[in-house]
């Protein structure tokens, strides 16, 4: 008696899934693919509602970092992609994977440290020079390690420094291999150097002593694109819900949006879309 | 650093709040976890009482090899599950790619093996003691794994209970399939993920001690139920 009632109340769950599953398959959603710096810093949540209230499309945001966000959206899994790694982005159009790149906004990197500042770069604007002293002191430096966005445009400063940062790591260079909240808990727990966006930074809730060592060196410019994943790859892509966000997010009223977005009145994304593009 | 009983009573005001969005991604949880570990018994427990019961031929082998599934690590469950299902994937038509439905499967794929092997070493040892029984009455095979489970019920009650734990704390594998996407596929372990890595360790603490009060929650409902019964079976 007490078996049959236990499959009957087992065979009611499993239908139950089945009955709510159509609840979320609503067709009026996309899927984007994006990195953690726009969702850890709260740009999505202020964004979003606003699209959702113009069109009704709600949109799914998948937050990873950029290089597992592209492979993502290389294998179709998402409408949208909305990452900050312009070379890699470029290479996902001319695959055919895309449709075409926009630019959205952007912001920059920084690189943070703690108060004792081992390497003696606190207030430099010269990253290149910053990490050549970093590396001469072999001051504890954390990297995403992670093929994200943030880790391409690290490596790049490296390689501009002349730096050769594989063979120090395990050393002074740490590869976290890890999202970008995850390094800063990690580099701010050990004494290290971090490079982070600023956005990330300014939302960053465990800051501890740490300050901003490095900042306004025009390499370290960080810019965000997006990108409709292309249907003719594709099929299963929803094109035309996808192609109004887009839109969206490159109109006057999107770029607006972006740059209304403030923490303690700081602003962290700089909205740069090309009218007409 | 913040004291661990000002997270206790974070923990306790976050309950108390009975935010929205809270309530919205514990339900899912449970939904979620509890349904895999319906569908991992529904799979297991014959599949264990099977193996317990029966000399056959690799038997051997079949149990060394749901015992080393047990340590099936989530993340690989996660990425085969992601690949089966992504658009480019076999399965990747039916679309269920970043839903709940998504998270059911792998965690079904995780728990599965826990409950098979403990449920075959439950009811080796029930056999052991029934074998003779079992001969001398001539049943059927169909009667005795019958039998030989609802004996046992009580034993295998824990074995679910074992499977609910590793369900609901695991995060490696729900948050590929998932996607960890806000009002969607956002469960206790990946908002724990997301907090931590936003840096605010203290809400994700006690998002943690949340979780924990509700495993305790489920476990204790669990025992409740199991000595009502034995109760009535003894009246």
């Amino acid at each position: 008696m007490l078996r049959r009632r236990f499959l009957t109340l087992a065979a009611a769950g499993l239908l139950a899934t089945g009955l709510t599953a159509p609840l979320h398959a609503e067709e009026n959603f996309i899927v984007v693919q994006s990195t953690t710096s726009t969702q850890n810093s709260g740009l999505f949540e202020f964004m979003l509602p606003k699209f959702k209230e113009k069109t009704g499309i709600e949109v799914r945001v998948v937050a990873v970092g950029t290089g597992q966000a592209i492979k993502n959206a290389a294998n179709g899994d998402g409408d949208v992609l909305f990452v900050h790694a312009k070379p890699a982005e470029e290479k996902f159009v001319a695959d055919g994977d895309g449709v075409e790149r926009f630019d959205v906004m952007y912001n920059d990197f920084v690189i943070v440290g703690p108060p004792s500042d081992p390497a003696g770069v606190a207030g430099s604007a010269n990253v290149v020079d910053a990490l050549k002293k970093i590396a001469e002191a072999e001051a504890p430096f954390a990297s995403r390690g992670d093929d994200s966005g943030t880790h391409k445009a690290e490596l790049a400063l490296w390689k501009a420094a002349d730096i050769d940062v594989e063979a120090a790591s395990g050393g002074w260079y740490r590869e976290t291999g890890s999202g970008m909240g995850a390094t800063l808990n990690t580099g701010t727990g050990m004494g290290a150097y971090v490079m982070t966006d600023r956005a990330t930074w300014i939302s960053f809730g465990n800051k501890g002593e740490y300050k901003i060592a490095v900042e306004g060196d025009e390499k370290m410019f960080n810019q965000y694109g997006i990108i409709l994943v292309n249907k003719e790859k594709h099929p299963n892509v929803k094109a035309d819900l996808g192609q109004q966000f887009v839109d969206w997010v490159i109109s006057d009223e999107g770029q607006q949006v972006i740059a209304d977005y403030k923490i303690d009145g700081q602003q962290l994304f700089f909205a740069n879309a090309k009218p007409g593009s | 650093m913040q004291t661990f009983a000002s997270v206790l009573g974070d923990a306790v005001a976050l309950i108390l709040s009975g935010d929205a969005d809270l309530m919205e991604i514990i339900a899912l949880s449970l939904r979620v976890t509890i349904t895999a570990v319906i569908a991992a018994c529904l799979i297991g427990l014959p599949l264990g009482a099977v193996v317990g019961a029966f000399r056959f031929p690799g038997r051997t082998l079949a149990t060394v090899l749901l015992n080393s599934l047990m340590g099936l690590p989530p993340v690989v469950v996660g990425l085969v599950v992601y690949l089966a299902l992504s658009a480019s994937g076999p399965l990747g038509p039916l679309g269920l790619l970043y839903t709940p439905t998504a998270m059911v499967i792998a965690q079904t794929i995780l728990v599965t093996p826990i409950v098979a092997a403990l449920t075959r070493q439950v009811i080796e040892d029930l056999d052991r003691e029934y074998s003779e029984q079992f001969r001398s009455l001539g049943v059927g095979p169909l009667t005795r794994i019958g039998a030989l489970l609802w004996d046992a019920r009580y034993s295998l009650l824990t074995v679910a209970l074992a499977g609910f734990g590793r369900a609901v704390a695991e995060v490696g594998a729900v948050i590929i399939v998932g996607g960890n996407i806000n009002h969607v596929t956002r469960v206790m372990t990946t908002t724990i993920a997301l907090e931590t890595s936003k840096g605010n360790l203290e809400l994700a603490l006690a998002l943690g001690v949340v979780l924990l009060v509700i495993a305790v929650l489920v476990n204790a409902a669990v025992m409740g139920l199991r000595a009502s019964a034995a109760r009535a079976a003894y009246a």
